[in-house]
Formats: structure tokens, C-alpha cells, sequence
């Protein structure tokens, strides 16, 4: 029975690992262009004056409030001129996989941006005003309060929260493959649609998924015991 | 043809599409709520019969994408020979029944944590205060575990019934034609899919955000009326 997952002309193995190692690419992407439009916005959203502020407040809204499927539909269908124009800048050609790949990680930058945003706000929220008072007084410039006070108190109170983005993102990718992107859920449709086997391979995609959460489970757990933040405000430090 | 044309063309097809959307979002909502209850009186029971497989499927859910879980139903236990041979072959065979399921399973396994969460926020000094003054089991529950966690609850079972607004998009992948599916077929047709889509987002943001305003008063009044008496 597990022949068929086999590696090799024979199997669907080499293939399927191929699109878990591609979902994870996408969704690892998705995620640091997610954390950087995050941060803007949540820098924008506190410090900005009331134009930027508001800009901030749409942007958070809108994309929070419309399905991921139509942000995605949205990229791929519209952005076909400006796909092909970033691709060059990559070298990456104008062909089809270089559109669904930039339009499948810009669309999960944009929605996991929209959460990391609102992240990000909340934890710089619970920072204690103190932190920068002190900071002030020892005479740091604001560019060394950001770097030496508010990244590394941010990430601490609100690590447990971007857990939860990188899960959302995770299982975003698998909407991707309606750009016909070939991570996991794509592979998966074609090995079940070539093969008649649906309810093998779906089921061995929800194992590789479940083995992602796990994993990612577990490295958020290290990461937040060496940063000693456990989902509450912790008082050392 | 100005490039606003096509924009405010779709609009009367995509309002048409606008009950089965709220429809699906609905039903899988209340169909979820009952299934989370049972899930949570199972995850929170002192057997670990109950316990563990009640924790499994959350697990099972919250891990995976809906949409993976929807080809799982649709594709494939569809191909089963139990289920082709069964009573319940008609409802699998069906795109609408599918996409139910799928959104009624998943936000059941949401729901559950989020009731979990509500019971156990509620201080343990009013339970044992109800102990005290003798309260039975169920009086103990729907005077004084009920009305907090509900409270406690309803902000993030308002944000659970958005996110499942949102969620019904993925049942047009099996070809139903709610908001999404509708907005993908005019697209189509018109060669327009920027306008379209745009248009179709406002809809969802005028269903997603008339919701969040409802919770927020919903929650207001509920403040009011019974003192802020959520426990931390």
C-alpha cells in the first residue's frame, strides 16, 4: 500500500516531499514578510501622526475583515503585469510558477501582516511605560531604545501570539494552490486525482500537516522558555 | 466603458449571493455550538475515555487547514465503501452538505476551546462560595458558571462567527456560489477580476464588520445588566 509513496517514477514520495518543502518555503516567507509589514503598520499605528495612524487602522480592518481566498483570487487575477515585472527583478522569468509564487507569498505576507500588525501593537501596549522612561534617563538615542527596549520586549511579550500567526499562515499556503502553486495541498489533488487514491492522500496531507503543527508546537515552546515569557507578562528581567 | 463599470455591475449578482454566504456562516455555526458543547463536556469529564479523544480532534482540526479538510469529506471519504454503500451516500455526494460539514466540524473544534476557556476563567472562589451555600450541580452551573463564562465567552465567539463569514469563501472551491464563487464567475466573464473582487471584498466587509459592531453592543449590554463581574 505505502509502495505508491514510494521516491522515484513509481511513487508519489519524492513529489509529496517536494510540496511539504514548498508549502513550508511559501508559508516561511508568507511569515517574514508578514512580521516586517507588520511592523511597520504597529510602528505606523503608535507613533504616527493621525493620517498614517488611520491608514494603519484600515489596513488591519479591511484585511481582517475579507476571506483570505479573495485576497489571494485578488493578487493572481490583478497583479499579472506587476508579478512579471518583480520576477525580472528576481530572474526568476515571466512564466506561470514565478505568478503564483510571488502572488502566493505577497498574499500571505498581506494577511499574516494584518494579524502580526495587531500583534505587535498589543505587546508594545504591555510594555511598561517605565522600560522607555528608563531608557530615556540613561540617555539612549530613539534608534537604541527601539533596537535595545522596545524589539526585544515586544518580542517577548508577544511571542506567544506570533505563534499563533505562523500557525494561521501555515494552513494558509493551502489556499495557494488554487493559483495552481504545486506546494502540499496542489501535490496532494494531483496524486489523488492521477491515482483514484483521495482518501489515502488526503489523509497522509493532514498527517504532514499535523507533523508541521507539532514541530512548530514545540519550537515556540523552546523559544518561549528561553525568552521566559509563557504566554503571561513575566516579571523578571 | 469606464473602469468602474464592471465594479458596480457585480454588485447586484454578488448581493444575490449574499443569503447562501450568511446561510452556510449560520447554520455551521449553530450546528458547530452543539458539537463543541458535547466536545466540552468531554475534554472537561473525568474519564480519560472522553478526555483524549476529545483532545485528538481538536487537535486534529485546529492543525490542519479547512480546506484540506474540505477535499478530505468531499474527495475523500467520498471514495469510501462504507460511505457509498450507506444511508449517507446522498449527503456526501452533495457540494452543500460537504462544505457544512467541513465548516461545522472545524469551528466545533474552535468553539470548544473557546467555551473551555469561559468556564475555566470563571474564579474558583464563586464555585466553591456556591459549594458553601449548597447549590446543586446545576443550579451551581446555570447561576453562577454559566452567566460569567458567557460573558467571557461572547467577545471571542463574535470573532469565531466572522472568521466562519470569511470561512464559507472555500465552499466555492467545491462549486457553490456564494459571494466568492459568484465574484470568480463574473470575473471570468468579464475579464475584470480586480473590480470584482474589490467589490466582492466590500460586501464581506460590510457583512464582517456590521457583525463585529453587533458583538460589541450585544457585549456592552450584557456589562451592564450584570456588573462587571468577570473573573480573571
Amino acid at each position: 500500500m505505502f509502495d505508491i509513496l514510494s521516491f522515484g517514477p513509481g511513487g508519489w514520495g519524492d513529489e509529496m516531499l517536494r510540496g511539504a518543502l514548498m508549502t513550508l518555503l511559501v508559508a516561511a516567507l508568507g511569515f517574514l514578510g508578514g512580521n516586517i509589514i507588520g511592523a511597520v503598520v504597529a510602528i505606523a499605528r503608535v507613533l504616527g501622526p493621525a493620517p498614517v495612524r488611520w491608514l494603519g487602522a484600515a489596513y488591519t480592518t479591511v484585511v481582517r475583515g475579507v476571506p483570505e481566498l479573495l485576497i489571494i483570487y485578488l493578487l493572481f487575477f490583478g497583479g499579472g503585469e506587476f508579478f512579471r515585472f518583480i520576477a525580472k527583478i528576481f530572474f526568476l522569468g515571466g512564466d506561470g510558477f514565478a505568478d503564483a509564487f510571488i502572488a502566493g507569498v505577497l498574499a500571505l505576507s498581506v494577511v499574516s501582516g494584518a494579524y502580526s500588525a495587531e500583534v505587535f501593537r498589543g505587546a508594545a501596549g504591555a510594555v511598561p511605560r517605565g522600560m522607555f522612561d528608563a531608557a530615556r534617563a540613561f540617555g539612549m538615542r530613539p534608534f537604541q531604545m527601539l533596537r535595545l527596549i522596545a524589539i526585544p520586549q515586544v518580542l517577548r511579550y508577544g511571542l506567544p501570539a506570533m505563534a499563533n500567526v505562523w500557525q494561521l499562515t501555515l494552513k494558509d499556503t493551502a489556499l495557494i494552490s488554487v493559483t495552481g502553486l504545486v506546494e502540499l495541498m496542489r501535490t496532494t489533488d494531483i496524486a489523488a486525482g492521477s491515482t483514484q487514491k483521495q482518501f489515502f492522500f488526503y489523509t497522509i496531507s493532514i498527517m504532514i500537516f499535523l507533523g508541521f503543527t507539532a514541530l512548530s508546537d514545540f519550537l515556540f515552546r523552546r523559544a518561549e522558555n528561553f525568552c521566559g515569557c509563557h504566554g503571561h507578562a513575566g516579571g523578571k528581567g | 466603458m469606464s473602469w468602474w463599470d464592471p465594479f458596480i455591475e457585480a454588485f447586484p449578482s454578488l448581493i444575490k449571493a449574499v443569503p447562501l454566504t450568511v446561510m452556510l456562516a449560520t447554520t455551521a455555526v449553530v450546528i458547530g455550538i452543539v458539537i463543541a458543547i458535547f466536545i466540552t463536556l468531554a475534554r472537561m469529564s473525568g474519564s480519560a475515555f472522553l478526555r483524549w479523544p476529545a483532545y485528538a480532534y481538536v487537535y486534529v482540526i485546529r492543525g490542519t487547514p479547512l480546506f484540506l479538510q474540505l477535499f478530505f469529506i468531499y474527495y475523500g471519504l467520498a471514495q469510501l465503501d462504507i460511505i457509498r454503500h450507506s444511508m449517507l451516500w446522498p449527503l456526501f455526494r452533495d457540494e452543500y452538505w460537504c462544505a457544512l460539514l467541513a465548516l461545522s466540524l472545524n469551528t466545533s473544534a474552535y468553539g470548544s476551546e473557546i467555551i473551555r476557556g469561559g468556564i475555566q476563567g470563571v474564579a474558583k472562589g464563586q464555585v466553591e462560595a456556591a459549594l458553601a451555600f449548597a447549590l446543586s450541580p446545576v443550579q451551581r452551573f446555570t447561576r453562577i458558571v454559566f452567566p460569567q463564562a458567557l460573558r467571557q465567552m461572547l467577545p471571542a465567539y463574535g470573532n469565531e462567527v466572522v472568521l466562519m463569514i470569511k470561512a464559507t469563501s472555500i465552499a466555492s472551491t467545491v462549486t457553490i456560489m456564494e459571494v466568492t464563487g459568484t465574484a470568480r464567475a463574473i470575473a471570468s466573464e468579464t475579464y475584470a477580476p480586480v473590480q470584482v473582487f474589490i467589490a466582492a471584498g466590500i460586501i464581506y466587509l460590510a457583512l464582517t464588520g456590521s457583525l463585529t459592531y453587533g458583538v460589541h453592543c450585544l457585549e456592552k449590554a450584557l456589562h451592564r445588566r450584570g456588573g462587571l463581574a468577570v473573573a480573571r
